[in-house]
């Protein structure tokens, strides 16, 4: 009884009514006239699209940076890296390989000063982080515009220059992840194999970093900033260390889910992708200063399961678009959650 | 020699105000609008928007950051609004009616606020932020689904076709500019809504005034150091929480004027942005997450608010795109923010890093200056 | 004053927290307009007999007193800070409890304004009042005057030299009109000595005008000019109660360490060795907060056990936090010859230095991690032992297994009592988690050890084996060690030579086995002529 209850308060109420809320919405599914196979499919290739950006939140918050409000200074990285890819004409695997690999130099960079930066308002991070992310995607909206792309497919018609708010993949990397060992059951149910295991590789490295001597130093900067610094550990490197890691994942990550929805969405679509992602590596049991490779693939399946099967279930149930409005209450709820709760660093 | 170090120390510490100041002269004669034009906009905007950034003061006098909560007593005084057009009270009555409704739903609000912020001691901001998100959803739920279907709305006229819920975007004909066509003068071309900037100029005096009460005091108390306060038996958390609910209902009343004037109201966009433009508009101004004052405020609103009329053309102008104008003054609207934020941390880590420094004791003050001066004084003291 | 019952009696008062007695039967008086020097070693009990005047909540915690705290001959029971405020108790903490940007007026009346009512009082209450400010300044330059000190009544906090702090909270405290016994916790420990001298002749005049004060100092010639008589704490015993006419500092001294036995040597009779001098220290400056370190001159021979004491506050905790890199410091230090890197932590611990911080749950733990992540983190960081290649060879990864190999032989070696190697170091007690402390420096295998505090906060049993286990690795593996503690009797049991601090300077360096009144007399900032023997010695 003991065991249960530590667990209850280990886990969160919140998380406990999340998961039972998306195993009804599961087992409902069926009779509403959901057809469940089509779900699962979906659930999995969301998952897919979203894994990296989840997975991009645990660097920042083993060092103690918090929750990584900013993530979307890596997506634009990744935009970069993608609207070259198409504008030097690559397709195929080499369209994604070479968009990420365009894209990781940015992301380096801009992720460097993003962590010095960070470095200077210890204790500000978070609301930092999220204005600096807002600047840069408002900064990157004229660059858009005024950026000598060439590429047909992607700028406007009528000026023959700025490029459009949507750039299809068609033709360059579209689903090339997804269709790499896609296993079709039926005509709903497609497994998305290849994503999948881009998704597991990139965890298995996150996972092989945190136990290397870096990985290692930077989980006890953010456990203890000061045994760490005793320890003769640079609390500001590893912190930069773990902004870069994170702003890169986060640029793979847009890659990742560009290839997989078919669309390069630029201007302001970058706004609000970090916060499903806080928000989603929360719902897996996070909190604002420790994390987990299980944290982050049941947070990121829990909150794209939600996403999935609330508009289908309840809009049949009820014939309503409520969803939306069960998403925002969720996320933003699950946020407020773990801000408002005591961090968990004993001193 | 003295003038030329205190101008020194006025630019470095207006420099936000300066650089607006300068990047405004520079983007009006690009845009090409007339003098006329402009300062017709500015008093307009400053009449439409002084009362939401008058809103934000109270939280920075209490230690408590820029309240971006103030979306709830935005959401609250829409809900009056809603309700005042359901039962068709129009003109200044149903600016009050509206006000009357806000009240009682932003107190709560306000306390709900205020409540969850004293468990999120630290990063009051960004809990805010997200908080102004979370009840948002709450709100959408209310005014989509509730309103029609449980709430009885008897105004089929801004009811969605489906029976419930309400239309995206409600014409607020019977109240609109009520409240700035009740005492309009007419000055040198210019059209000066006069009640609404006497409403303004009301709630400067109750802000002077109030820093004056022994409230007022408490919460600098609190700002300062709460730790302090509280030994000194001020109750930190209850002040704390007052400063939100004032805030949050003074953040309704202004939401109320802001769409008077606007005339109609994106139910539910209409408050997304509020914190923005007002924290916006009050860093603009020269103010810190700290330290606020009421000229910050207005001098934050004309200068924000003449960049937002002048960039579009400017960039038209400039570069053949108006969506440079546009994407630019949301770019300045959202880097100066993170701008003085990270100054205002940045700059609080180095006074503690001084004050540090303060304890050292007698010669050992000299050390932080270089090893080897230090030595040398150590030898002389020996 | 008039003579006439006691304003204040502490009668057969006790404590003990977890069953460790802190205050034993303490009795004493204070007569209205007296002036009591209470002295005391650190851990004597003060601190306690202080929250148990001022009703601090941790008393009552733990399960509250024995004896009785009376005021005019009347049992008081304080459950909290204001109780005893109301009741005319003042306290002056070490800290200042001040607001930096308040002017000395506001903070002389914090909460307690003057205040004009308002139409809105009514329906908002008394806080929608407006503040008197010409009457606020009133009373605050009357409470100045009180005190009879120059102080400007508008200036700002944060622009004032430490002693006008000082002076506005003492204001503070009076200007509560109830406020008839002012507690000052040393209060001189930050100022300069002629802000000192103020202090001392403002608390004259209050004494004249009738407040009772209690006097905390460790400067003791501050007491006996001040104080009316004196109450020395020992161990939790009230061990002399008298009147200070004719006693003399050394006399304090003495009766403030004076034990009634002899320090119990681990090593008696031993005729001790030493090699080559391996650390060698000159004038180091450290900014520690609280510990500052003005000026320190020493050197420590291979083998040796070296000893800093001194009361809190001094500086002794600055040297080694100073020399690991922990605080800004600077000065030469040099070890085997080299010269050591001040503020570059990890220099200092790759040249055979280690340290057992006296902060152990804020620097010392990974309170959140494994006990193997404790002990190996370091050893990991700085020398590259418990990784293991993986994927041929491209990176090295924890090497789980040795680092539990390594925690389970200090486990064994420490008599650690612990679950497994990976429970989490939070939930230890605390005698445990200072072997973990140990262990942590032990695995770093360091020619030099610092520790700093080995015994603060742990039971007995703990203790004899921390000290134990330090003298095991000096004499069996040579390790030198650097002991920095606050308990006198337990560096004298183990070290080879004591040196005293005092106001961030050594104020003499001392055998073990030397009278303990020259230990007092040394921590009180008195020169004794057994130091210059000892030093050349």
């Amino acid at each position: 009884m003991d065991k249960i209850k530590q667990f209850v308060t280990d886990f969160g109420w919140p998380r406990i009514i999340i998961f039972l809320f998306l195993l009804f919405l599961f087992i409902a599914a069926p009779f509403v006239g959901v057809r469940i196979d089509a779900s699962i499919s979906d659930v999995f290739n969301r998952f897919g699209q979203n894994a990296l950006f989840v997975l991009a939140m645990v660097p920042m918050i083993q060092s103690g940076c918090g929750l990584n409000f900013g993530l979307s200074i890596g997506i634009i990285a990744g935009l970069i890296g993608s609207t070259l890819s198409v504008q030097f004409g690559l397709t195929g695997l080499m369209g994604f390989f070479g968009a990420v690999a365009l894209a990781i130099p940015f992301a380096v960079i801009f992720g460097w000063f993003y962590g010095l930066l960070l470095n200077k308002v210890k204790g500000e991070e978070m609301t930092i982080a999220m204005y600096v992310g807002f600047a840069g995607v408002m900064f990157m909206c004229i660059m858009w515009l005024i950026l000598p792309y060439t590429n047909s497919t992607m700028v406007w018609g009528y000026a023959g220059k700025g490029l459009r708010t949507t750039i299809s993949v068609e033709g360059y990397y579209r689903q090339v992840l997804n269709d790499f060992w896609a296993i079709r059951i039926g005509t709903d149910f497609i497994f998305p194999t290849g994503m999948l295991l881009f998704v597991v590789f990139c965890a298995f490295l996150m996972w092989l970093f945190l136990r290397t001597k870096t990985g290692t130093a930077m989980t006890a900067v953010g456990s203890n900033p000061d045994f760490a610094r005793a320890s003769g550990i640079s609390a500001d490197r590893m912190r930069t260390v773990s902004v870069i890691i994170s702003t890169v994942l986060g640029a793979v990550g847009i890659v990742v889910f560009q290839q997989s929805y078919g669309f390069i969405q630029l201007y302001t679509a970058p706004l609000a992708m970090p916060f499903a992602a806080v928000a989603a590596i929360l719902i897996g049991g996070a909190s604002v200063n420790k994390a987990t490779m299980v944290n982050v693939l049941v947070g990121a399946f829990l909150f794209q399961g939600l996403l999935t099967m609330t508009p289908s279930v309840i809009n049949s149930a009820l014939k309503t678009d409520i969803s939306e409005v069960i998403r925002i209450i969720v996320s933003n709820g699950i946020i407020i959650y773990a801000l408002t709760r005591k961090t968990k660093v004993t001193k | 020699m003295s003038g030329k170090k205190s101008l020194g120390r006025f630019f470095t510490e207006n420099a936000v105000v300066i650089i607006f100041l300068a990047l405004t002269i520079a983007a009006i004669p690009p845009s090409g609008l007339s003098f006329q034009y402009i300062i017709q906009e500015m008093i307009t905007r400053l009449g439409r928007n002084t009362f939401l950034v008058l809103a934000l003061l109270l939280p920075i006098f209490a230690g408590m950051g820029l309240n971006f909560g103030m979306t709830l007593g935005a959401m609250s005084g829409q809900i009056g609004l809603i309700l005042a057009i359901n039962w068709n009270i129009g003109g200044v009555e149903g600016l009050l009616f509206a006000a009357l409704v806000g009240t009682p739903i932003s107190v709560l609000m306000g306390y709900i606020c205020g409540a969850v912020l004293n468990k999120a001691k630290g990063r009051e901001m960004v809990t805010g932020y997200i908080l102004a998100f979370f009840i948002n959803g709450v709100y959408q739920f209310v005014v989509l689904y509730m309103m029609g279907s449980i709430f009885p709305i008897k105004n089929p006229a801004i009811v969605l076709s489906r029976g419930y819920g309400i239309r995206n975007t409600l014409n607020l004909e019977n109240v609109r500019q009520s409240l700035d066509d009740l005492l309009m003068l007419k000055v040198g071309g210019f059209l000066i809504p006069v009640a609404t900037f006497l409403i303004i100029g009301l709630l400067c005096v109750f802000v002077v005034w109030f820093k004056k009460t022994k409230l007022g005091q408490d919460m600098r108390a609190v700002g300062h150091d709460m730790t302090v306060a509280e030994a000194a038996g001020v109750p930190v958390d209850r002040t704390r929480i007052i400063a939100i609910i004032i805030s949050t209902v003074l953040a309704s009343f202004g939401q109320i004027i802001f769409l008077q004037n606007m005339g109609n109201m994106a139910t539910y966009n209409a408050h997304d942005q509020t914190s923005f433009f007002a924290v916006a508009a009050i860093l603009v101004g020269g103010a810190s997450v700290k330290k606020a004052s009421i000229p910050n405020v207005i001098i934050g609103v004309i200068l924000l608010h003449v960049l937002y009329v002048v960039t579009p053309r400017a960039g038209q102008n400039l570069f053949g795109s108006a969506m440079i104008g546009e994407y630019f003054r949301q770019f300045i609207g959202y880097g100066v923010i993170a701008l003085t934020l990270v100054l205002y941390a940045w700059k609080a880590r180095q006074g503690a890093a001084r004050a540090r420094e303060g304890l050292r004791g007698g010669n050992s003050a000299t050390a932080a200056a270089g090893t080897a001066a230090a030595d040398t004084a150590k030898g002389g003291a020996k | 004053m008039a003579q006439q019952g006691p304003l204040l009696s502490v009668e057969h008062v006790s404590k003990e927290f977890y069953g460790n007695i802190v205050l034993h039967d303490v009795c004493f008086d204070l007569k209205a307009g007296e002036i009591l020097g209470l002295v005391g070693e650190n851990g004597a009990g003060k601190t306690t007999l202080m929250r148990i005047l001022f009703g601090m909540p941790v008393i009552a915690q733990t399960g509250g007193y024995k004896g009785r705290v009376c005021i005019d001959g009347n049992e008081v029971n304080f459950s909290n800070p204001f109780d005893a405020l109301d009741a005319g108790i003042g306290m002056v903490h070490q800290e200042f409890s001040l607001i930096p940007g308040f002017t000395t007026t506001e903070n002389i009346v914090l909460n307690r304004e003057s205040m004009k009512p308002t139409f809105l009082n009514e329906v908002f209450g008394d806080r929608m009042s407006v503040l008197d400010r010409p009457d606020m300044k009133k009373r605050a330059e009357s409470a100045i005057a009180k005190l009879g000190v120059r102080l400007d009544s508008d200036m700002l906090i944060s622009e004032m030299p430490v002693g006008h702090k000082q002076f506005t909270e003492i204001a503070r405290e009076i200007n509560r009109e109830k406020t008839r016994i002012l507690v000052l916790d040393e209060p001189t420990a930050v100022l300069t000595e002629t802000e000192a001298e103020v202090l001392l002749v403002a608390l004259r005049n209050l004494a004249k005008q009738g407040i009772a004060i209690i006097f905390i100092s460790h400067r003791l010639h501050e007491v006996i000019q001040v104080a009316d008589r004196i109450v020395v704490l020992r161990d939790g015993l009230a061990v002399k109660d008298t009147a200070v006419a004719g006693v003399s500092v050394r006399d304090i001294a003495s009766w403030m360490v004076g034990r009634s036995i002899a320090a119990e040597r681990l090593d008696a009779g031993e005729k001790r060795e030493f090699g080559p001098e391996i650390l060698s220290v000159e004038h180091l400056w450290v900014d520690m907060p609280g510990e500052t370190v003005r000026d320190i001159n020493f050197a420590v021979k291979k083998g040796e056990i070296f000893g800093f004491g001194g009361l809190a506050g001094q500086g002794k905790l600055g040297i080694p936090n100073g020399i690991m890199g922990l605080f800004p410091a600077g000065g030469a230090v040099k070890l085997h010859g080299k010269p050591v890197e001040l503020d570059e932590p990890r220099k200092a611990l790759e040249m055979g230095m280690a340290f057992v911080s006296e902060d152990r749950r804020g620097v010392g733990l990974l309170l959140d991690e494994s006990l193997e992540w404790n002990i190996a983190f370091t050893a990991m960081q700085i020398h590259g032992q418990y990784l293991k290649p993986v994927l041929g060879k491209l990176l090295k990864i924890r090497d789980e297994a040795g680092m539990r190999k390594l925690t389970l032989e200090y486990i064994g070696i420490l008599d650690i009592k612990c679950t497994s190697p990976s429970q989490k170091a939070k939930e230890l007690s605390g005698g445990n988690q200072q072997k973990i402390c140990l262990a942590k420096a032990f695995a770093l295998k360091p020619d030099l050890l610092f520790v700093s505090e080995p015994t603060r906060g742990i039971d007995v049993g703990a203790k004899k084996l921390v000290l134990d286990t330090l003298h095991k690795y000096n004499r069996e593996y040579g390790m030198t060690i650097v002991m920095v503690s606050s308990e006198l009797e337990e560096l004298r049991s183990i070290c080879d030579r004591i040196a005293i601090v005092d106001e961030g300077r050594i104020a003499g360096i001392l055998a073990p086995t030397a009278d303990i009144a020259e230990f007092g007399l040394l921590m009180s900032g008195e020169k004794t002529e057994a130091v210059q023997g000892a030093n050349r010695g």
